[in-house]
């Protein structure tokens, strides 16, 4: 109904007129001044000011980056220059001109320079060419990985087996492929390299506990158990990894499997074992710690392993169930988006492998030796001896240590004495700066061959002795 | 293609520009990336949607016991655990990559050459299940393998090489290049890569993606900005990750993004301290792969230079396959390889090898020597492969057959493309590079593409989702200078066929 619309109006006009001056004037102002404020533009103080052409010209002109590098003499002077090897690698090595013991290369099972590997690896070389020319998903996927995988996966006993071509790559690769941001990752602090960058690339969080201490993690592992009672909807989608070595690389330990077993199923944490040491040295046959404790490997979610340690070829693998590893077909990084490995060097994986399976008293030649050198070494003054006692590979470190810099050069003029006797150890490598745990002590990496003898054992321990003094 | 085709309407980001080249002749820097036409894309998110459709479908019926679960299942002990998977992280893969898996991991038989015998396989129940048959297609023609100059041999000078390295040196090396892997081999590879680049050092890696995710780490660090080009391989995106230093990304080849990102990086400096920059570093590719591109290599130089930042160039397609004596990128452009700061390349794709290197000046060489994380805690090269690497390098650099490879490839690119772009096809990329995509839009057209392709024996690859956007699925050609005229003509026939046969022929110039 208009009337009363007009009747507001006109009475709203009408006591416009009434109002006094003042008031009129002020509640245009206010309406002058909201209009104002409305169509302004804000305003902050952290706003770039913008700067002229010439202005950004100075400054391109003033600045003056950091050298992509450090100068050149300033590198050759910190780094350790390389050490020239000669000819074939083998339970002796020829390194910067003399003929020497090689107890540096992870040889374990002395297949380096193997007959049967390089006839076959040959064979290879004339059926496929060098390389495969191509990823796994466009035709790089070559019958000799199918198979070589299948064979891992019988050997091992695990449902499924994957084949990186590098074996940095495969548990670098693998973690992020299951590991996301908001994921919670336990790891041992004492991981490999390769582990620290998978565990990088994932962007979960990183939980680390003392070095192979079980107490440690299971304190971890309560602590989050307490978080989740607090916010249990986040805890029904975060997953919860731990991740372990099976022979820890940087101490020559071995992983309390039976203990991890336990934890996983008592706080509901999926177990990833990397296993680039073990495989080929522990357990009966070689299959790794699950062989080694006795331990059904289903219990594992997923092993990751090398090919170029004891089986002597280039590359890398994980195996685990089918659910778990399929997975990594599509997600693995370094899967997809790299060449597949090169045919010859699956066929000396797999020929190596068979090796393996033939002689299966070759591992326990290979504890006995390992454990042999270790008693031969321990107890030289000065000296501290690091790892599992069946192992062959363990650590020297300085007994008391000083500093970083003075432990590493009493390791090097140890290393130089055993070198001038003919027998080649090696520092273990370690870039101090990029590692996780910077004060993780310099040590020399010992490594057992079954191909050495007793005697050179023998002789190889008094070298080192008389290096020390 | 006509004047009209050539400007504006049809270059997205290549201009018809002019450049000198090393050589005697002036080229046309042409590049094309045709939009999408518009049915094209309709019909594709048509497919999309109706594939979906059917997923949640048969999500459904799987889930409810309607119908056979073939998928592998959670361990019933861990039944309590937190899910592995989220339940629509794998809806791609399950409901429209499963579908067409038969086109991707084809098994071969033999040297990835200019013909493959490829394992045959059978996939039932929508591609769940999948067994081998037992037959073999044999003499299949092979334009999917990175094999560019045709090194990818059983036989001849290059295999044989590599069996007598494996003599002499075996096949494994068991230590890494700073413990007790660093062969003889491995310096002289170095140094003759050095000497063919044209550069002062070079040093080489076992795997050519940790090329990349080991090294950028060790250049630049937290402080530092790094511009990416937006197509930029996943091993390039992992290193700028890893490295902890600022990432930004400029749109793919665009010199007029990249100078902004520049300008702002220099006068702005850090995000919220306002600190300058430590170091800049400008990540290009030399070929991209999924575009068929060619970087604009004179307008990033002249850019890095205005701006004093750093150049990484990587070469992983390009070395080999473009230039005059296929030393890559630079001497396609005529420019000299001191002027790029850090070049990269791999092995695999024009030396029928593996692995990767990094060449550039000797300060550059040494610090990642002592601090490479590959060659600290990562195995050396295999010796047979360095030796191919050797051989097919002796070979590129100084034979009439090297020569005669380079231009037979060059050759073939050319006669390829121009025979697909006649026959209607939408081809990306630029007119000299050896990969040629070609688009096919929809998933489903990709699977019908290279199924038949396959019948006729010539085996494709079709790339899809997530490697591309996700209505640009597309089929990737890949030159080979093995690949004789006569099977460039009857794989040009086929795509002829199957362009009528399919809908393929996309492309509105004529």
């Amino acid at each position: 109904m208009d009337q009363p619309h007009k009747w507001v109006l006109a009475e709203a006009i009408h006591s416009m007129y009434q109002a006094p001056l003042y008031h009129l004037i002020l509640e245009v102002l206010l309406v002058i001044w909201i209009l104002r404020l409305l169509f302004s533009k804000s305003y902050r103080i952290q706003d770039r000011v913008p700067l002229t052409k010439s202005e950004k010209e100075a400054l391109v002109l003033d600045w003056t980056p950091e050298p992509l590098v450090p100068p050149l003499d300033k590198t050759l002077s910190e780094a350790v220059p390389y050490r020239a090897v000669n000819g074939q690698p083998g339970k002796n090595v020829e390194v910067d001109g003399r003929l020497c013991l090689n107890m540096a290369s992870l040889n374990f099972l002395g297949l380096l320079g193997n007959l049967r590997i390089e006839k076959q690896a040959t064979q290879s070389i004339k059926k496929y060419g060098v390389g495969s020319c191509g990823p796994r998903a466009f035709y790089g996927t070559v019958d000799v990985h199918v198979e070589l995988e299948e064979k891992l996966a019988k050997f091992i006993k695990s449902e499924r087996a994957i084949i990186y071509s590098y074996g940095f790559a495969s548990i670098a690769s693998a973690i992020p492929a299951y590991a996301k941001r908001g994921d919670i990752i336990f790891a041992d602090e004492g991981v490999c390299f390769a582990i620290q960058k998978g565990l990088q690339a994932s962007r979960s969080k990183i939980v680390y506990f003392k070095h192979n201490d079980m107490r440690d993690l299971e304190e971890k592992l309560k602590h989050q158990e307490q978080l989740d009672k607090k916010d249990s909807k986040k805890a029904s989608v975060t997953r919860k990894f731990m991740v372990v070595e099976g022979l820890y690389m940087n101490s020559g330990q071995i992983c309390d499997l039976p203990k991890l077993v336990e934890l996983k199923y008592k706080y509901k944490v999926r177990l990833f074992v990397e296993e680039s040491l073990s495989f080929g040295v522990l357990g009966e046959h070689g299959r790794g710690i699950t062989e080694h404790f006795n331990i059904p490997i289903g219990k594992v979610d997923m092993i990751s392993g090398s090919l170029e340690y004891a089986l002597a070829s280039s590359g890398g693998f994980c195996c685990g169930r089918a659910y778990v590893i399929d997975h990594q077909r599509l997600s693995g990084q370094g899967y997809v988006f790299s060449a597949s490995l090169p045919p010859f060097l699956a066929t000396a994986a797999m020929e190596a492998l068979d090796i393996m399976h033939e002689n299966a008293d070759m591992l326990k030649e290979l504890k006995y030796k390992g454990r042999k050198m270790q008693q031969l070494l321990n107890g030289i003054p000065g000296i501290e001896l690091v790892g599992y006692p069946d192992s062959p590979a363990f650590h020297l470190r300085r007994k008391d240590p000083v500093s970083f810099k003075e432990d590493l050069q009493f390791l090097q003029d140890i290393v130089n004495k055993c070198s001038k006797n003919d027998l080649c150890l090696t520092i273990a490598g370690r870039l101090k700066d990029e590692e996780l745990n910077s004060n993780w002590p310099p040590s020399i990496r010992v490594a057992v061959t079954v191909k050495i003898s007793d005697e050179e054992l023998e002789r190889a321990a008094n070298i080192i002795r008389d290096a020390t003094v | 293609m006509n004047a009209a085709a050539q400007n504006g309407e049809l270059n997205r980001n290549g201009a018809n520009e002019i450049y000198h080249k090393g050589g005697s002749t002036k080229r046309k820097f042409q590049e094309s990336f045709e939009p999408t036409p518009l049915y094209a894309a309709i019909v594709t998110y048509v497919n999309y949607a109706v594939v979906t459709l059917f997923g949640f479908l048969r999500d459904f019926l799987r889930k409810h016991g309607f119908e056979k679960l073939y998928a592998a299942t959670e361990d019933p002990e861990m039944k309590d655990f937190v899910p592995l998977y989220a339940s629509f992280e794998s809806f791609y893969t399950r409901n429209i990559y499963n579908r067409i898996q038969d086109i991707f991991n084809r098994p071969i038989c033999s040297v990835p050459g200019a013909t493959i015998n490829i394992v045959e396989r059978k996939f039932s129940h929508s591609g769940w299940t999948s067994k081998y048959t037992g037959k073999t297609l044999k003499n299949v023609v092979n334009l999917g393998s990175y094999n560019y100059l045709g090194f990818a041999e059983n036989e001849g000078t290059c295999s044989e090489a590599a069996i007598e390295s494996a003599k002499k040196y075996g096949v494994g090396v068991c230590s890494s290049r700073q413990e007790m892997g660093n062969l003889d081999i491995h310096t002289k590879l170095e140094q003759t890569m050095a000497d063919y680049l044209g550069v002062e050092a070079c040093i080489t890696f076992g795997m050519g993606y940790a090329t990349n995710s080991t090294n950028i780490p060790c250049l630049v660090n937290k402080g530092c900005l790094i511009l990416s080009d937006g197509l930029n391989h996943a091993s390039l995106v992992l290193g700028c990750r890893l490295s902890r230093a600022t990432i930004r990304v400029f749109k793919h080849n665009d010199m007029e993004d990249l100078e902004r990102k520049l300008s702002d990086g220099v006068v702005y400096g850090q995000p919220r301290t306002q600190r300058p920059w430590k170091k800049i570093l400008i990540i290009v590719e030399g070929v991209y792969s999924m575009e068929g591109s060619i970087v604009n290599l004179p307008g990033v130089l002249a850019l890095k230079k205005k701006y004093k930042a750093y150049l990484y160039l990587d070469e992983a397609h390009s070395i080999g396959a473009l230039g005059d004596h296929g030393r890559g990128v630079t001497e396609y452009f005529g420019i000299h390889a001191s002027e790029v700061d850090i070049m990269m390349g791999t092995f695999t794709k024009s030396f029928g090898a593996a692995g990767g290197y990094i060449a550039g000046n000797r300060a550059l060489v040494e610090h990642l020597r002592a601090h490479s994380h590959s060659a600290c805690y990562a195995t050396s090269m295999s010796p047979p492969v360095c030796q191919q690497i050797l051989t097919s390098l002796s070979i590129i650099s100084g034979t009439e057959e090297g020569r005669n490879r380079i231009k037979q490839l060059a050759k073939s690119c050319k006669i390829f493309r121009q025979g697909l772009k006649k026959l209607g096809f939408i081809v990306y990329g630029n007119d000299d590079s050896p990969v040629v995509p070609v688009l096919f839009y929809s998933p489903c057209k990709l699977g019908a593409f290279s199924r038949e392709m396959l019948k006729r024996g010539f085996a494709v690859v079709g790339v899809g989702f997530p490697a591309t956007p996700i209505v640009e699925s597309r089929v990737r050609f890949c030159m080979s200078a093995a690949l004789t005229d006569k099977q460039i003509q009857d794989a040009l026939s086929a795509c002829s066929d199957l362009s009528s046969l399919l809908n393929l022929n996309y492309s509105k110039a004529k």
